[in-house]
């Protein structure tokens, strides 16, 4: 089966582009107080970034182990929804289900679904591709970002206290492309400050999933 | 100790939610709520990211350096910037702030 020369270049991009992400994770798993092999080990077991940066979050603003855990795992139930779609694309069982599902994020469905006019046999390159080369980038990124993090010290003495919730806050707002979501940014925001001093480190993250939950049970007007 | 966990729990559960996807009969999950919801957990979660990393110490609301790398990481924003120029842009402001108000 030859490789389909566009969709590898958009595999490749994206690939590439996430390594930007990947320095930022192993920096702020390293800000947090993880040690370089717990932020690589992290990016090679778990490998779904958001969730991953929320857990070394909670953790850096002294939250518990399971409100960390919590956090991350909520986020990565987007997960579950893009296995759903990609199972009858790859049609695959076995230990390459076990890697398919590990490759499933973001990106590889992303790529895959994008690759929709161009047939079937570029959607499940775009996935394998993509997956692949998002997982070699994201975790060499991983590495050399919490190696640069430890070889500067302390974290605020560089800014990179400020770095982490910046990266967050980028995160986010290429998402917010509607009134409605950034009505929904807005709350969360507001309903975070306003539990913080009410509710152990940690939860109050967890807790303003009831924003999404409020927001998303309602059909949209 | 308490770092591995995390570690170990979160990769765990995430490789489950992904695997869990792969088995599951796609009818399953296709309830309209259950996918608006979903759509909006990430937004509320790195909202609520934002405030615990940048704007709050402990259990404090507190205004400090932070604030100031935040602040210029939205102008980056609002002109487009680029990811890695939004986070630079705003640790390069922050530790400007650090060095001149705390010495």
């Amino acid at each position: 089966m030859s490789i389909d020369r566009p969709t590898a270049r958009v595999a490749a991009s994206v690939a590439v582009t996430v390594g930007a992400y990947g320095v930022a994770f192993g920096a702020a798993g390293v800000a947090a107080g993880f040690t370089v092999l717990e932020t690589c080990l992290f990016s090679l077991v778990a490998f779904t970034g958001a969730s991953q940066f929320a857990a070394v979050g909670v953790v850096g603003a002294g939250g518990s182990p399971a409100s960390a855990i919590a956090a991350a795992t909520l986020l990565g139930v987007r997960n579950t929804l893009y296995g759903v779609q990609m199972a009858p694309l790859l049609r695959v069982t076995g230990w390459r289900r076990v890697v398919a599902a590990q490759l499933t994020i973001d990106e590889s469905t992303g790529v895959a679904l994008g690759q929709a006019p161009d047939g079937t046999t570029a959607m499940r390159q775009g996935f394998w591709l993509t997956g692949a080369g998002v997982y070699v980038f994201w975790n060499l990124a991983t590495l050399a970002g919490a190696l640069g993090a430890r070889a500067l010290g302390d974290p605020s003495h560089w800014g990179l206290d400020a770095a982490v919730p910046a990266a967050f806050l980028a995160l986010v707002w290429r998402r917010l492309e509607t009134n409605f979501l950034r009505g929904v940014a807005a709350s969360s925001v507001a309903f975070c400050l306003v539990v913080t001093p009410w509710l152990p480190v940690g939860l109050p993250i967890v807790a303003t999933t009831l924003v999404a939950v409020v927001a998303g049970w309602r059909e949209r007007g | 100790m308490a770092n591995w966990i995390v570690v170990l729990g979160t990769g765990l559960l995430a490789f489950a939610l992904k695997y869990l996807g792969h088995l599951v009969p796609e009818r399953w999950l296709t309830s309209a709520r259950l996918q608006r919801v979903n759509a909006l957990v990430p937004i509320a979660l790195l909202s609520a990211l934002v405030v615990a990393e940048g704007l709050v110490v402990k259990t404090h609301v507190v205004i400090d350096h932070r604030v100031a790398g935040l602040a210029a990481a939205l102008v980056a924003l609002i002109l487009r910037a680029p990811f890695p120029v939004v986070v630079i842009a705003a640790a390069l402001t922050s530790a400007l702030v650090v060095h001149f108000a705390y010495g």
